[in-house]
């Protein structure tokens, strides 16, 4: 499923937010990653940690007090030709948004026009970015959005004549869905796709994208808090922590075998629901400001595992198993090999 | 026996009932029609038990919980707390129960006066009713509260303002606050789903210390079946769907055995957070994914329309009693699965 | 601004600071109270009639010149100032006072009460303002400028009475209110002790506003000679420019401008602080 050469090369990338005149805040830092044809890749982390910031940063996409301040983003085409995303012209731009690579933000139900149908949203995406050989005809576009929410299962009679606020949360995240996916990229990135969508609802979409990607085969990044998620959709995955990547692996390798403090805080943190229950671990301390980061390792603080060396020196995301696309396990800890991850059960159901 | 006028005045002992909710109904009245949220609810708070609410957003839990707290007055049944129906206090009595039965709201970032200092937030009652002697006292008592929720050292929070504070920290206060007046049942909504994983735990945490050491009762409403799992164990589970309760039991049979078609559904959909487990699981596809409006119920059990053990003549006809299920101390809804466990069950 | 009530007077106060025109408008604003109210302890109360030296051009012995009293305008001026600024801020009082406390009240507990207060806004709204105090003035030949304040305030509470009761409306739906009142804290506790503190911004904008409206009525009132009045007043020196004809004498003219100039700058001073509070408190208002 995998070509030899990523899709998204992504190198040092470092993102920060104006905060004043001369002051600013690094959001993103060092963040480095190659993403190939096909894969999923899930950026898990809690809020504050960046992970929004650097989904937006991949398709220039951030507000207009944050800029990247160092690193690149390659992209590589289907005919093999490489674009240098931070450089590109504002027409380039335009024509790799949505061409090549969509986003689905974050709470974007709620940033439905209220007062156009559902078919008029369809209209202005395909309108905002016409084919090359010219002007889609309104019958076009019709039958493209019909096919876009069939291919989401959503019937196109009824939608597209709906206001958004006659439809329900999982229909609209699906919307949004067929909406990114309108000029078929290679790359979809989402944004925490589930949160406030209902259990079973939650469900209807996780399934959808399976389908989806197994139709398409699109590269997918999503950027999510809920483990469980990305249990369900990773084939990879990435903890962030104080605007890094911490640790990276396959899905096996983070959730099995976490070798960053910060990992296995966050699985202990959480339980499966069916089976018995497990000990679970709150993380001491809360998340450190952007603004006023701890020196060395950022989350020494909060460490059960930190020791001297901690304190000033910031460990660099070390190879412990390295693998073929991008998906060997990498953590970012001095005490890394140290790591045993394991959990006891607290009562057997 | 003539119903007691009064709430027992007496200390509870634990497990004992303290609040009681039988057939509570609550019909909003809307231009498009009666929105029937809560359609006929009996459930009981026991002392340093938790029993939890659980379904998906409008089944009516949220509409549960303020009546059970007494801030929306039901359209049918009764609620009782300690014996004494709520509606027939007299006005020492709406004190009592008012103290005794305190309401956690879900955001930690609007149930704290921007303008008042954790100390002023968490001794307003105590004050307001003569319940501290002076202030250094309502400091020492504050004091003696925020340790209780975690918030150490004490005195450094005291003359916080709720910005200068974390969510989890906020919540804490919340928390500290409605102990404030000795409460017997915290009502908690939400009270974690808006705070980081990390620190859900800990705040769970401090809750269980709350309900193991001073017996207080839990009414804990939540949609994230993994916090119900872990909060309420040693607890009872109750499944809510369109304002009536479908089954409910004892956490963690309900959780691995599930006999009811939506909690099955629910469970089977909930994404694990293990990769081994995701990909085993097989979710229970329900015949519809819509869900009905309220002011539009189907008739019969609510649930039939997507009920893929739905049966025409039994399920359209009659909605079905929640009924305990071959003398478990489950209770389920459903007239099918009842109707085989008794055929297979008995004889 | 949810930064406790200390944190709101540091918000508005950067707000001030850091805004242009703020800044401007409150050096105005401070520099006219300074002159008026430090300024009178430096000139002489006296200030004698002068039968040789009516209408004198501006000289460096009287800086503004003579009026027909052959009184120095200039002194005039620093001790006309008083009054009406006084008085301004009475009415303001007043009309902020009640309004806060009835249009408070009314919000949050609605029914009957509300219906009242709403009524008796209606009414009072109804009550040609100008009007009255023009019959009242006329009719109570010696009536104290104070009296003129209070019945100013009397009549000019229903307009912010509605926008409070909004407010407080609103507010009341928050959970902490909720949280209050599931603690059994009783209306009044509520309302002026967890409600209206959320709300200080908003009425300490309102209270210059209302003392800018305050300032034109009452100056108003003196213009057209309703008010009579002994002490040294702006609007009355504009009265009696007018009455003598100053305008037609150049070298009377600074006594005929100059409380006008000050009036002026006053408000607009108010107004320019008024603006940038409300981009302070307002973040959709604050500039990007």
């Amino acid at each position: 499923m995998a070509q030899a050469a990523p899709i998204l090369s992504v190198r040092d990338l470092s993102i920060v937010y104006k905060t004043g005149r001369r002051t600013s805040v690094t959001a993103a830092a060092d963040v480095s990653f190659d993403l190939y044809s096909g894969q999923s890749m899930a950026l898990v982390g809690e809020s504050g940690c960046g992970k929004t910031t650097l989904g937006l940063g991949l398709l220039r996409l951030l507000p207009r007090l944050g800029e990247v301040s160092s690193g690149e983003i390659v992209y590589r085409l289907k005919d093999g030709m490489s674009l240098d995303i931070l450089r590109l012209s504002k027409e380039d731009l335009r024509r790799f948004r949505w061409h090549e690579a969509a986003m689905v933000f974050q709470g974007a139900m709620n940033s439905f026009n209220p007062v156009l149908r559902i078919g008029e949203h369809f209209t202005d995406t395909l309108r905002s970015h016409e084919p090359a050989r010219g002007r889609r005809t309104r019958a076009e576009i019709t039958e493209r959005a019909e096919e876009l929410l069939r291919m989401v299962r959503l019937e196109p009679a009824r939608v597209l004549r709906s206001f958004p606020h006659e439809l329900s949360g999982g229909m609209k995240q699906r919307i949004l869905i067929a909406l990114a996916l309108a000029l078929e990229p290679q790359v979809l990135v989402l944004d925490e796709p589930t949160t406030a969508l209902d259990i079973l609802t939650q469900r209807s979409i996780v399934e959808q994208l399976h389908e989806l990607r197994e139709r398409l085969g699109f590269a997918m990044i999503f950027i999510t808090h809920d483990l469980g998620l990305a249990a369900e959709l990773a084939d990879r995955v990435a903890t962030m922590y104080a605007g890094r990547i911490i640790e990276t692996g396959t899905a096996e390798d983070v959730f099995y075998e976490p070798r960053h403090p910060y990992t296995v805080g966050l699985i202990k943190a959480v339980p499966p629901v069916v089976g018995d229950l497990p000990e679970l671990c709150s993380i001491p301390g809360s998340p450190p400001s952007l603004a006023s980061l701890p020196g060395g390792c950022s989350f020494h603080p909060r460490c059960g595992y930190a020791r001297d060396e901690c304190l000033d020196t910031r460990p660099e995301l070390t190879v412990l198993t390295p693998r073929a696309l991008d998906e060997g396990h990498s953590a970012a800890c001095l005490r890394a090999e140290e790591i045993e991850y394991t959990r006891k059960v607290v009562a057997r159901a | 026996m003539p119903e007691p006028k009064i709430p027992d005045p007496r200390e509870p002992s634990p497990g004992e009932a303290l609040l009681e909710l039988s057939g509570v109904e609550q019909t909003f009245h809307t231009k498009r029609g009666d929105v029937p949220a809560v359609a006929g609810v009996d459930l009981t708070v026991r002392a340093g038990k938790v029993l939890c609410l659980v379904g998906e957003s409008g089944c009516g839990k949220t509409t549960t919980a303020r009546a059970a707290a007494g801030l929306t007055k039901p359209t049918a049944g009764t609620i009782r707390f300690r014996g004494a129906d709520i509606a027939g206090l007299d006005r020492a009595g709406r004190q009592t129960f008012r103290e005794a039965v305190q309401y956690i709201h879900q955001d930690p970032y609007a149930s704290l006066n921007p303008v008042r200092t954790v100390y002023s937030t968490v001794t307003a009652g105590l004050r307001r009713h003569g319940r501290a002697a002076d202030r250094a006292d309502a400091r020492r008592r504050a004091a003696e509260l925020l340790e209780r929720v975690d918030l150490t050292p004490a005195e450094s929070y005291l003359d916080k303002y709720p910005h200068q504070l974390s969510g989890g920290q906020r919540q804490r206060v919340a928390i500290a606050r409605a102990l404030a007046m000795d409460s017997q049942v915290l009502i908690a909504d939400e009270s974690t789903s808006m705070l980081d994983v990390s620190i859900r735990v800990s705040l769970l945490n401090t809750l269980g210390r709350l309900r193991d050491e001073l017996d207080v009762g839990f009414l804990f409403i939540t949609h994230d079946l993994a916090v119900a799992k872990y909060f309420a164990w040693d607890g009872d589970i109750a499944v809510m769907y369109l304002g009536r309760i479908v089954e409910q039991g004892p956490t963690p049979r309900i959780i691995n055995d599930p006999q009811h078609p939506y909690t099955k559904a629910l469970i089977s959909a909930v994404c694990e957070p293990d990769p081994r487990l995701a990909r085993a699981k097989k979710a229970v596809t329900l015949r519809s994914s819509e869900i009905p409006s309220l002011t539009d119920l189907p008739s019969g059990c609510t649930f039939h329309p997507r009920c893929p053990l739905a049966e025409a003549d039994t399920c359209e006809t009659a909605a079905p009693p929640l009924a305990v299920l071959d003398g478990d101390s489950r209770r389920l809804a459903c007239h099918v699965v009842a109707r085989d466990h008794e055929q297979a069950g008995v004889g | 601004m949810s930064k406790g009530t200390g944190g709101t007077l540091s918000v508005m106060w950067q707000g001030i600071t850091r805004s242009p025109s703020g800044f401007t408008g409150m050096c105005i604003v401070a520099a006219i109270l300074a002159f008026v109210f430090v300024g009178r302890l430096t000139v002489d109360h006296h200030n004698p009639t002068d039968a040789d030296n009516i209408w004198q051009p501006m000289s460096g012995t009287h800086w503004l010149g003579t009026n027909f009293e052959g009184k120095d305008t200039f002194t005039k001026l620093v001790l006309g100032g008083a009054e009406p600024l006084w008085v301004g801020a009475l009415a303001a009082v007043v009309t902020v006072v009640i309004a806060v406390v009835l249009g408070a009240l009314a919000g949050y507990l609605r029914g009957r009460f509300d219906d009242l207060v709403l009524q008796l806004t209606d009414i009072t709204m109804t009550i040609p303002f100008i009007t009255i105090l023009i019959i009242v003035a006329s009719y109570f030949r010696d009536i104290s400028p104070w009296m003129v304040g209070l019945i100013i305030g009397l009549l000019t509470w229903p307009f912010l009475t509605r926008s409070i009761r909004a407010q407080v409306l609103s507010l009341k739906e928050r959970e902490f209110i909720e949280a209050a009142q599931l603690q059994n804290l009783g209306t009044m506790r509520i309302v002026f002790v967890d409600i209206l503190p959320n709300m200080a911004g908003y009425i300490f904008i309102n209270f210059i506003i209302a003392v800018t409206n305050a300032i034109y009525a009452i100056v108003g009132l003196y213009l057209l000679g309703l008010l009579p009045s002994t002490a040294e007043n702006w609007g009355l020196m504009i009265q009696q420019a007018w009455q003598n004809s100053a305008y037609l004498l150049p070298r009377a003219l600074p006594f005929l401008l100059a409380p006008l100039a000050m009036i002026a700058l006053f408000q607009v001073g108010l107004v320019l602080v008024t603006r940038s509070l409300e981009q302070a408190l307002n973040p959709r208002l604050r500039e990007r």
